[in-house]
């Protein structure tokens, strides 16, 4: 029994022993605990955060394009796509090669994918796909686990709603070059796009916006289980056309298959209503990426489906010009208003005779009757009485060979030639050149924008400036043309289509069904411009323009306005290689003309300036 | 004898009622709390959800509760004489897991059987308690005076340690030594003896580092410096240690641990339970978890020390280090203090056998608790040979 008791001792002693040693043991965990969690908190509470927050920069949605009327021509669409995160992927490579497995995955993309990888760094997302179906989202989805760095989300891509019939103006967006994207992080953004022509690029800053930022929860495989925090950034402003978008596409069917061009102007503000260029393109093509085929197709159309021919397409004004010239004779008191200029058929001056369009000539025609009957002869005369530089002052005024401001980036502001201009250029100018000119030929060059301006100079004498953005109203200031003058240019441009041997009746409006232009009737002037010169052998022969080449013939011009006697809307019209203004082009102005009075776009309410969606 | 302790000893050989009332109800409860806690954190670790683990979980416990009350009416004598058989039976069981063992985790651990798969090592554990406490239960002072008589014991423990290390499975095998070496020391074994042994198996050490599994060689340099593979095997201890640390004092609070709920701590709902409380509960939470345990660890040790024989003495001191060793290398491993080991918290974790094992023990020792007063016979013997207990 003593025995039993010693041992329960020395028992009792080593068992509190080794219960002091568990407690201590338990103490020091505790102490370690306590430097994990306390001590050492905030920085395992970083690492935490790091682990499970993402930060991700948010390309903000980019502003619409409105027409005047408040329709969208320019909006954006949901698009599904597929992006790579290299640093969550692993191997790359065998991702890439699962992903195509899954989905579609062209060659080419792939290797635009892989020189991306290089290009940037591992943790921006790089577009695999876009324009993802549900069904291929879905089957990335399913296979995410599969797929380590690939994630789908959903963004916008631009959606261009009136397609061609708005391409020239709207312009398009395309991925933005490297040079770009180095100088603003959100160009590095997948999906970014800019603005590369049209308005689309002339607003760019503005539609673009500001990138927000979002900061996702993600789990330990890169899953994104829920949003944090989000910065929308700032939404791209919307941006207001002056164009009626229906007004357009009516404009632009009225072109038909003819090569050409028009411009209508609201003569009070200078908005620009409609601009058509025929033949036009998808825009929406450029955004998903044009094909090489695509791209020969375009360039070596000899129509020029690419180039917005109303700005950049450079003709010679032919006898649409005859207007300003009558004015500049006016002005510079070279010619009075009742003078006759005889017209046998054909004006001899030096050693060049210079042959006017009818073999037989018009007798004796005063200034009215010489723009009736376009009469070349009288503005030879007239040319050669005034002189080259006196007849671009005027021009300049009437918006020929000057820059018109125009806000669509490629437009391209014409010539009109002087002495100082031929010296600059080393060039003798000669008596012949200013005589060619007074017909708006030879070197002086102009755009049917400036066309219609200057046809909407003539009907208000004001400086009308065109734009394409919708601003506040504004009064142009006088052209400083007097006002007897322009009221006669008027009469003869109103005899042209309305009287008995104008030589565009065929633009006679006729009554209308509007309650405000019913009986409006349209002043006009037409033009033909010879792409060649006519030689003597081809007169004897009886030189017919119709049994040209395509490329050889004259194009056909028109510009126009109404309603005469109270002018609200100019107009001008190319008809590439159309022959003769009177025939090609008068026919095609009236309809465009109608449909303008019709639908009056200037008479409804004033457009809304940078509306908010 | 007085007529008093002979009343107290048929309370305690007979009668059920009179042993359900001897239960020490207040041990009970702080299992069941700690059992509770487990379902809280499970239920948290399955995102939000009773399913697939927090109904389970207290199920078992509850079937594990009934199991063990069972166990401690079971008189300890009677247990007492099966020791050796149970050690037989353990040393057969991790002889066959070695040729028909699952493998897993690069281990062969278990046996599938009723539908969990057991880890005869834990069976081991127990019986090795049993047999150690029945060897020295009859060792007199003189005898134990003498090496020879601790060599018998000895080979005891290195047997299934060495059988336990070949599966391999090294956080038992050190578990198992250290319960071993504890009820070599409550038994009375002179302080330099156990020094000798101690120093014996540091001088192996680093020869047993050189046979060790590539696996276990690369937990071993990890726990050395973790961040040297933060994708790799470090990955873990570095995850637990983010979600320890970012828990704070408060913690998240419930559901709100972001390195759980977002799989980035691993193997959450068994080995790293705890971290899952922690980050959850923050400082208050683990230290509350942490005094409950050394709760449980403590009344271990108090029906230890209340029992009036040397075999029950023994086992309760060597199921309490058991749970002890279960706890601390549980904690350790997560703080990042020690190698992954692959041991689950007791109660705690996610997991059905251990649950069971571990109920079991605590079955054995309710019974010595129970039985704390039993008159035993065998205690003081001079000879070596099988004895009989009662």
């Amino acid at each position: 029994m003593k025995r039993e008791v010693e041992r329960t001792g020395v028992f009792t002693r080593r068992a509190l022993m080794i219960g002091g040693a568990q407690i201590a043991t338990l103490g020091v965990l505790a102490a370690k605990l306590y430097q994990v969690q306390v001590v050492e908190g905030d920085r395992y509470a970083t690492l935490a955060d790091s682990n499970r927050i993402s930060a991700r920069l948010l390309a903000p949605p980019r502003g619409r394009l409105l027409d005047r009327t408040g329709v969208v021509v320019a909006g954006n669409r949901l698009n599904w796509r597929a992006l790579l995160v290299a640093e969550q992927s692993g191997d790359v490579a065998a991702t890439l090669d699962r992903f195509a497995a899954i989905v579609p995955f062209a060659d080419h993309d792939r290797a635009r994918v892989e020189r991306e990888l290089r290009r940037h760094r591992r943790f921006i997302p790089i577009i695999l796909r876009e324009f993802l179906t549900w069904q291929e989202m879905a089957r990335v989805e399913v296979h995410a686990p599969d797929l380590p760095g690939v994630l789908v989300d959903v963004g916008t891509t631009r959606e261009y709603l009136f397609g061609s019939s708005l391409a020239h103006i709207v312009g398009y967006v395309a991925p933005p070059a490297e040079q770009d994207a180095s100088d603003d992080p959100v160009l590095a953004l997948p999906g970014m796009r800019v603005g590369r022509a049209g308005m689309e690029r002339r607003h760019d800053a503005v539609l673009r916006g500001r990138a927000g930022a979002v900061q996702l929860e993600v789990n330990a495989h890169g899953r994104v289980i829920r949003e944090l925090d989000r910065h929308e950034g700032i939404q791209g402003q919307d941006v207001t056309l002056t164009i009626d978008a229906a007004l357009q596409r009516a404009v632009l069917g009225r072109l038909g298959e003819e090569s050409a061009s028009a411009v209508v102007l609201d003569i009070r503000n200078g908005d620009v209503l409609a601009m058509a260029s025929n033949p036009s393109f998808d825009p929406s093509v450029f955004n998903s990426g044009v094909s090489q085929a695509q791209w020969v197709e375009w360039t070596s159309n000899r129509r020029a489906p690419l180039i917005n021919k109303a700005v950049a397409g450079l003709y010679s004004p032919g006898s649409t010009y005859k207007c300003v010239v009558a004015l500049a004779a006016l002005d510079a008191k070279v010619m009075s208003v009742g003078e006759t200029v005889n017209c046998p058929g054909y004006l001899d001056y030096g050693d060049r005779r210079y042959h006017c369009w009818s073999k037989g000539g018009h007798g004796n025609v005063d200034m009215r009757q010489a723009i009736k009957v376009s009469c070349d002869i009288y503005f030879f005369e007239s040319a050669r009485r005034i002189g080259i530089d006196r007849l671009a002052a005027m021009s300049n005024r009437f918006g020929i060979g000057v820059d018109l401001g125009s806000d669509l980036p490629g437009a391209r502001k014409g010539l009109m030639p002087t002495r100082a201009w031929a010296a600059g250029r080393g060039e003798a100018w000669n008596i012949g050149d200013t005589i060619v000119c007074g017909i708006g030929q030879g070197r002086v060059q102009t755009t049917p924008l400036a066309l219609a301006t200057m046809a909407a100079r003539i009907a208000s004498g004001r400086m009308v400036v065109p734009r394409l953005t919708a601003g506040p109203a504004v009064v142009a200031e006088s052209l400083g043309v007097p006002e007897r003058g322009l009221a006669l240019v008027r009469d003869g441009m109103w005899s042209v289509v309305n009287e008995q041997a104008g030589s565009a009746p065929l633009a006679r409006l006729g009554p209308l069904a509007s309650p405000s232009f019913a009986t409006a009737q349209m002043a006009g002037k037409t033009g033909s411009v010879q792409i060649r010169n006519v030689t003597r052998e081809q007169r004897e022969k009886g030189y017919k323009s119709e049994n040209l080449a395509w490329e050889f013939r004259p194009h056909a011009l028109f510009i126009a306005y109404a309603p005469h006697d109270a002018p609200r809307y100019a107009m001008a019209l190319v008809v590439e290689h159309g022959n003769a203004g009177a025939q090609a082009a008068a026919p095609i102005a009236r309809e465009i003309m109608i449909d303008t009075l019709l639908r009056d776009p200037g008479g409804q309410p004033p457009p809304r300036v940078q509306a908010r969606s | 004898m007085s007529v008093f302790e002979r009343r107290l000893l048929r309370d305690a050989n007979f009668g059920l009622t009179g042993k359900l009332f001897k239960v020490s109800w207040s041990f009970i409860a702080l299992l069941c709390a700690l059992a509770s806690i487990g379902y809280l954190a499970l239920y948290s670790a399955a995102g939000g959800a009773a399913e697939p683990y927090a109904t389970r979980h207290i199920l078992r416990f509850g079937f594990g509760l009934v199991l063990m009350i069972s166990i401690a009416m079971i008189d300890i004598r009677f247990i007492a004489r099966l020791s050796w058989l149970s050690y037989a039976v353990g040393v057969g069981l991790l002889v066959m897991v070695l040729r028909v063992g699952h493998v897993g985790k690069g281990a062969q651990r278990w046996i599938e059987l009723g539908g969990m798969q057991w880890q005869p090592s834990e069976l081991m554990k127990l019986a090795l308690i049993l047999a150690l406490a029945a060897w020295f239960h009859r060792a007199s002072w003189e005898r134990m005076g003498n090496p020879l008589f601790l060599i018998p014991p000895s080979l005891a423990v290195l047997l299934p340690v060495g059988l336990i290390l070949k599966q391999p499975n090294l956080g038992t095998a050190v578990i198992t030594a250290v319960v071993g070496l504890t009820v070599f020391i409550g038994a009375g074994v002179r302080w330099w003896k156990v020094l000798i042994v101690v120093g014996m198996v540091g001088a192996v050490a680093p020869v047993a580092y050189s046979h060790l599994h590539d696996y276990q060689r690369a937990r071993i340099d990890i726990f050395l410096n973790p961040e040297s593979d933060p994708l790799g095997a470090g990955y873990n201890i570095i995850q637990s240690k983010i979600a320890l640390g970012s828990g704070g004092v408060w913690g998240k609070g419930f559901l709100g641990g972001t390195q759980g709920h977002l799989n980035f701590l691993p193997e959450k709902q068994t080995d790293f339970i705890f971290t899952m409380w922690a980050e959850e509960f923050g400082l208050v939470g683990s230290y509350a978890l942490m005094a409950l345990l050394c709760l449980i660890v403590v009344g271990g040790m108090l029906i230890a020390l209340r029992c009036r024989h040397q075999f029950g003495r023994l086992v309760a001191l060597g199921i309490s280090m058991n749970f002890f060793m279960y706890v601390f290398v549980n904690l350790a491993m997560v703080m990042g203090a020690i190698p992954v080991g692959g041991v689950p918290l007791p109660l705690v974790s996610h997991g059905g056998s251990a649950m069971i094992m571990v109920m079991i023990g605590m079955g054995v020792l309710m019974s010595v608790h129970v039985h704390r007063d039993a008159e035993f016979g065998g205690g003081d013997d001079d000879g070596f040979g099988p004895r009989r207990f009662g």
